[in-house]
């Protein structure tokens, strides 16, 4: 320990010795972090706004009949699987849409410990009436307490209250885009056609703004029982669960569980969103291999300094080991030198960083249609933090290795001689 | 007579050493000898007969030899670098013919450095030490500053002070005054002289200067890598 200590105080000496290479050699390594805590910031920020809309609009699994599961036909499920049979262009039988025992399964897994919550859900493709117009788009008759639970859909109201819904006969929420469109507000009644041709009147009790463009310009809310009406259908038809759970990872093992439990297909988030996720991966991936650039670049300019150190010193270093220095504590001695410049100019950097960081956040950035933003969106995640520090720790201590070995390495009787 | 074997402070007995580049050379031939506790002792030769080779062998910094090397009955020829580095801390104190100490620090903490590296007393111990030694060297008035604003003599003096630091069991000079005026030369000399007689401090000491190792307890000379003279 002691032996560190003496190390460490002459490379300290050595450091402020020449102040200016210190500072510039100090300074590559914070322009490498302070652009990575920038970017991953920026990079996070994006990641998380839509990890934000898109999970809290997307259930962690979403349970429907898929249409496209293929069943043996009847020929087949006769005579078993053989070569002489063979049907082309089947077509689905003639079978409603809805979740049989909706209502059963719905309670079986709202007992599931690992399930925050589960809602049922009705789609109604419809069209809103606007004069001559007809503008498609879909009611979603849902149980509006469960769905505010599970996606706080009460917390999205631009207008009107929830709860009216439930009051209200006939009563929908409705997308912030099509209100918009409609030139309607809270209190106004709309007309509704469904595909097969009723035609009803609805009565506006909110609006509801999710942040993603394409739902707020086609949904609307109403309760299980006003979408079941518009669709002529019995109070049990459903035809989707959402559920959430308590830890969404676990989503794709419950997906697996519930579809073979029911025999229904049940999609967990992470397929349902896999494009995201991709994009998720691929800025993340930019953002490290900019940074690893730039602290290459860093770790370079560290190297050269050290190794003109060195060259600088080679009598100093002959003299340390021929008083009884060991090459490790020379290698010590630089190597300190260069963790030092590292861990100096990464702390500077990761302060920097924040600032840049607080003022991008505040750089006006008006954003309407997919998303709707008012500034950049900005990630402070100490967790980055830690990284860039760790960043920078590392890559000095890659540039520093090569010339404190040579240091170390120096046999003191070719310098001392070769005067 | 085991009185004289106990005072044998530096055996080395047969040693060869070859260069290898340009040409493979002989340097060192066969060379042996004994040096005795106190002995003030210079190493003459022309230049290229193998003296400072001699010495930088003997110094534990060369490794590179046949032979056997004892210094303070401990045999130090086949140990590991690191051994030797803490040895040479202990042991052997350095005075070149450039003074070389480190621009950065101050004098005193030159003289700090081994000791501080040996790591046996403490910071302050060390620093009264130092002081100690740089009085004795009469330059204990430059002690706090810089060695480039020192004179020649006295930077060579703070540079015996540093050999002297861990009290070493030998002193190895490598033409130590070579670099100074007549003056400066005979302060080292003396400091040299009463180091020897009054501390009984051993000094080996490579030089050219006939006037200098005139003055020494005993010469030993070599030509052409090999042992010419070993008076008493």
């Amino acid at each position: 320990m002691t032996q560190y200590t003496l190390a460490s105080q002459i490379a300290f000496v050595h450091l402020m010795s020449r102040k200016k290479q210190t500072f510039i050699a100090a300074l590559g390594v914070t322009f490498g972090i302070s652009v990575f805590i920038a970017m991953i910031g920026m990079m996070n920020g994006i990641n998380n706004l839509l990890e934000d809309l898109t999970l809290s609009a997307t259930p962690h699994i979403h349970m429907y009949r898929d249409i496209q599961r293929r069943e043996p036909s009847v020929m087949q499920r006769l005579l078993g699987n053989t070569p002489l049979i063979e049907v082309h262009h089947e077509r689905p039988k003639n079978e409603q849409k809805k979740l049989r025992n909706a209502l059963t399964m719905l309670d079986y897994i709202r007992k599931d410990p690992d399930v925050y919550g589960a809602s049922p859900l009705l789609t109604a493709q419809v069209f809103y009436q606007y004069g001559q117009h007809e503008i498609g788009g879909t009611i979603a008759g849902v149980d509006i307490l469960e769905e505010h639970k599970l996606f706080g859909i009460g917390d999205k109201l631009i207008g009107g209250n929830l709860y009216d819904v439930l009051t209200t006969d006939n009563g929908i929420i409705i997308g912030s885009g099509l209100a918009e469109t409609m030139q309607v507000n809270v209190g106004d009644k709309i007309n509704v056609t469904t595909v097969t041709g009723t035609r009803v009147l609805l009565r506006i009790v909110g609006i509801v703004q999710m942040g993603i463009g394409a739902i707020d310009n086609s949904r609307s809310y109403s309760t299980l029982h006003t979408a079941q009406r518009l669709l002529q259908k019995d109070k049990s038809f459903i035809t989707d669960i959402n559920i959430k759970l308590r830890d969404l990872y676990k989503a794709k093992d419950k997906s697996h569980l519930y579809s073979n439990l029911f025999g229904y297909k049940a999609e967990d988030w992470e397929t349902a969103n896999a494009s995201i996720l991709v994009s998720f991966t691929l800025r993340n991936t930019i953002t490290y291999s900019v940074s690893v650039a730039l602290l290459i670049v860093a770790g370079f300019g560290i190297y050269n300094i050290l190794n003109m150190t060195i060259y600088e010193k080679m009598r100093d270093i002959a003299i340390l080991k021929a008083t009884g220095f060991s090459g490790g504590d020379v290698k010590a001695i630089f190597m300190i030198q260069a963790l030092s410049l590292g861990l100096g100019g990464a702390i500077a950097g990761l302060l920097v960083g924040l600032l840049m960081s607080y003022g991008i956040s505040k750089i006006p950035f008006e954003a309407k249609g997919v998303i709707n933003l008012t500034s950049l969106p900005m990630s402070f995640s100490p967790l980055y933090y830690a990284i860039g520090l760790v960043f920078g720790l590392l890559t000095t201590a890659a540039a520093g290795y090569l010339p404190s070995r040579k240091a170390g390495k120096i046999d003191p009787v070719e310098i001392i001689r070769g005067k | 007579m085991m009185k004289e074997e106990n005072d044998i402070v530096l055996r080395c007995s047969s040693i060869v050493k070859y260069f290898t580049t340009p040409v493979k050379f002989k340097a060192l031939n066969n060379i042996s000898f004994t040096i005795q506790r106190g002995e003030f002792l210079s190493l003459i030769g022309k230049s290229g007969s193998g003296k400072s080779t001699l010495l930088y062998v003997l110094s534990t910094m060369d490794t590179d030899y046949e032979g056997t090397l004892e210094i303070n009955n401990t045999l130090l020829t086949g140990k590991t670098l690191n051994q030797l580095s803490d040895f040479r801390n202990e042991h052997i104190g350095f005075v070149f013919q450039f003074h070389f100490l480190l621009p950065e620090f101050s004098c005193l903490k030159n003289v700090m450095l081994p000791a501080l590296k040996l790591g046996k007393k403490s910071e302050k111990e060390v620093e009264h030490d130092a002081y100690e030694k740089l009085r004795l060297l009469g330059v204990a008035d430059q002690a706090l500053k810089t060695a480039n604003t020192l004179s020649g003599g006295q930077q060579q003096r703070v540079a015996i002070a540093r050999a002297l630091i861990n009290n070493p069991t030998i002193i190895m000079g490598d033409e130590p005054t070579g670099n100074l005026d007549k003056t400066n030369s005979d302060i080292v000399f003396g400091i040299f002289r009463e180091l020897t007689a009054d501390y009984g401090q051993t000094i080996i000491a490579v030089t050219h200067d006939q006037d200098f190792a005139q003055r020494t307890d005993r010469i030993i000379e070599l030509s052409d890598g090999e042992l010419l003279t070993s008076n008493r």
